[in-house]
């Protein structure tokens, strides 16, 4: 089972609730999916207010509620953000993005780490989004990070884990979950990013903007799970040459005739 | 902190005894061969693959390390020792002559090896902290770290405070080996002195990477017990501070008790087949480790093993305090070595095999301010 901040979850697909085309195709989703967490970005929600569309669509019995900052684009504007939602919600939960190329939206590392070092200081169970970089994914799990949750590709491109050899060995080093964040464009991605290792995925243009959303929502919690079955049942290596399924032992050897 | 938590011995044995060559197979072709690999590869199942695990290891060795073999001294300042170890020549109880470096004596055995050409000395002491404190390490450290590229110890287990004050005067690393992972036999062979208590033996790596030092040694004696299950130990306590102090970087031996005063046999026999396929092993499981085979080892091993595993050798070593300064006073040593070649034979040795001995892989301006 899968343990962040004390929380232990039984679905290891996490959901982003922005881009879909109405709070109640996301309500249905977001069962489909039987996820248990959800993240929302800060800016989208009026946390205030409880009629606010989508947080009244959220059932925090059954999910935790992530806030995210995006659209911060240093430590200083996340940190901010990051106590105010505190201070709305009551929940020390925060996925830290700041990204402050509004094109790619890619991770600033110094600034991440930056917030993460002061926001843990201050209590949050802080779920930085990164760049796969496995140096940073250390960096940031030292600082006190609850997880780490590299990217695949950039977000929203679908483009799948073209990180896939940084994304293995920060699943081979860290002490903290992994969560593989953004890029992820179709089940089989997040199938792949279970059979690596990684402790959960987060999807969310992939379903929001699917012709069925909700039949998107439970093919992603499908794959994840065949990922998570077959990492844990022990994949097969690859090779590029055929092998025998029996194979002859013997050949190519190297000389340990000195042995005593 | 987090602590070092090792399964109970025996359960190491059985997992490693419920292996099958198909196990072995697949941590052969694995990727990542995992803990359960490196069980599979220590196995009784794997002796029949050891040509190919020493292929496996050899083609990992060379990629990481190249074709490299690094070089080291060490040097027995002191063997005083006010523990009683079954295996150990330095024990309170043999009647040994007894010796303690004077800084000056130190220095001049260094000297002696810098002259030989070495540029990394390990400085080896037994334990009786009355006679070899943090304060006399720390002033040999300064008086060599000019001198030298690179200064380890295998001395007394330290505090954190201690460690970081020797890393402050210049020492790289610490060697600090659990001898053996399985408890009953520790507390059998360990009679009596500071070194009767496994667990704060078990959690000195973690002090030691804790206080900063660049590289930690593990280590088991082998031909205590089980030396399958002391290998697989070893890979449980090696991921462990991998996970835990990802910047210290760490090596391990394989010491096979060698005869010493004091008339200690091995109680169990581990012949080099055995240490063989253990080195093989370790090399497959974590491919970045420094493998380190002393002078404990024979001329004909080590040359057979050159590039096949090991990276660091030891070489033209004595035993015994202040023995390279005085080379025919031999009593008083830890143990006798078993390759009594000097390090220029050493050395041609490896670049008869197309490896190329290096001295210098370190440098003290890393640490020390000038």
């Amino acid at each position: 089972m899968l343990t962040i901040g004390g929380h232990t979850f039984n679905s290891r697909l996490f959901l982003g609730t922005g881009k879909f085309s109405s709070s109640a195709v996301m309500k249905e989703a977001i069962e489909a999916s039987g996820t248990e967490m959800v993240t929302v970005a800060l800016r989208r929600v009026d946390l205030e207010n409880p009629e606010d569309d989508i947080m009244s669509a959220l059932d925090r019995d059954k999910c935790v509620f992530l806030p995210n900052t995006s659209g911060a684009r240093n430590a200083e504007e996340a940190i901010r953000l990051a106590h105010l939602a505190r201070a709305a919600s009551g929940s020390s939960w925060l996925k830290l993005e700041v990204t402050p190329d509004p094109r790619t939206l890619l991770p600033d590392p110094v600034e991440t780490l930056k917030a993460t070092e002061e926001l843990v200081r201050a209590g949050f169970i802080v779920l930085p989004y990164m760049n796969a970089d496995p140096i940073l994914a250390l960096r940031l799990q030292d600082a006190g990070a609850a997880a780490v949750m590299p990217l695949g590709s950039p977000i929203g491109t679908n483009q799948g884990i073209l990180t896939a050899f940084q994304i293995e060995i920060i699943i081979d080093q860290a002490r903290v979950p992994v969560v593989v964040d953004a890029g992820i464009g179709a089940p089989s991605h997040a199938a792949l990013a279970m059979e690596m290792g990684a402790d959960a995925v987060l999807v969310n243009t992939a379903i929001s903007v699917a012709g069925d959303p909700v039949a998107m929502a439970r093919a992603f919690a499908q794959a994840v799970e065949a990922g998570r079955t077959a990492f844990v049942a022990g994949m097969g290596s690859r090779s590029k040459q055929a092998q025998a399924s029996s194979p002859l032992t013997g050949t190519l050897t190297t000389d340990l005739g000195f042995l005593a | 902190m987090t602590l070092f938590n090792l399964p109970d011995f025996q359960q190491l044995q059985e997992t490693i005894l419920h292996c099958t060559s198909t196990d072995v197979e697949q941590a052969l072709t694995a990727r990542h061969p995992g803990i359960h690999g490196l069980a599979a590869l220590i196995s009784p199942a794997a002796e029949p693959f050891l040509p190919e695990m020493a292929r496996r290891s050899a083609l990992l060795t060379s990629q990481r390390f190249g074709k490299t073999i690094q070089l080291y001294a060490p040097i027995y300042l002191s063997n005083y020792c006010t523990n009683r170890c079954a295996y150990c020549g330095f024990a309170a109880s043999n009647r040994i002559a007894r010796r303690c470096l004077t800084l000056d004596e130190a220095e001049a055995e260094a000297d002696i090896l810098l002259e030989r050409g070495f540029q990394h000395i390990l400085l080896v002491s037994g334990e009786a902290e009355n006679m070899v404190d943090v304060e006399y390490l720390e002033a040999i450290a300064l008086r060599l770290r000019d001198r030298f590229a690179a200064i380890s110890i295998e001395v007394q287990p330290l505090s954190t405070a201690h460690y970081a004050r020797l890393f402050k005067a210049g020492i790289t690393a610490v060697a600090v080996y659990q001898e053996t992972y399985d408890q009953e036999m520790y507390k059998q062979v360990h009679l009596s002195g500071k070194k009767t208590d496994y667990n704060y033996r078990l959690e000195t790596p973690a002090r030691v990477a804790a206080a900063g030092m660049r590289e930690v040694g593990i280590g088991a004696l082998l031909g205590l017990t089980d030396w399958r299950a002391e290998g697989l130990a070893l890979g449980l306590h090696l991921a462990w501070l991998r996970k835990n102090f990802w910047s210290t970087a760490v090596t391990v031996s394989f010491p096979r008790l060698r005869p010493a005063a004091g008339a200690f046999a091995p109680l169990v026999p581990v012949s080099e087949k055995n240490l063989s396929q253990l080195i093989f092993g370790l090399r497959i499981f974590d491919p970045d480790v420094g493998l380190l085979l002393s002078t404990r080892e024979e001329e004909r091993y080590r040359n057979g093993m050159l590039g096949l595993g090991p990276t660091r050798y030891s070489a033209g070593s004595c035993t015994a305090p202040g023995g390279y300064s005085n080379p025919d006073q031999t009593d008083g040593e830890q143990f006798s070595v078993g390759d009594q070649r000097t390090v220029e034979e050493v050395s041609l040795s490896i670049a008869a095999k197309g490896f190329d001995p290096v001295s210098k892989d370190w440098d003290a301006a890393f640490q020390t301010e000038r």
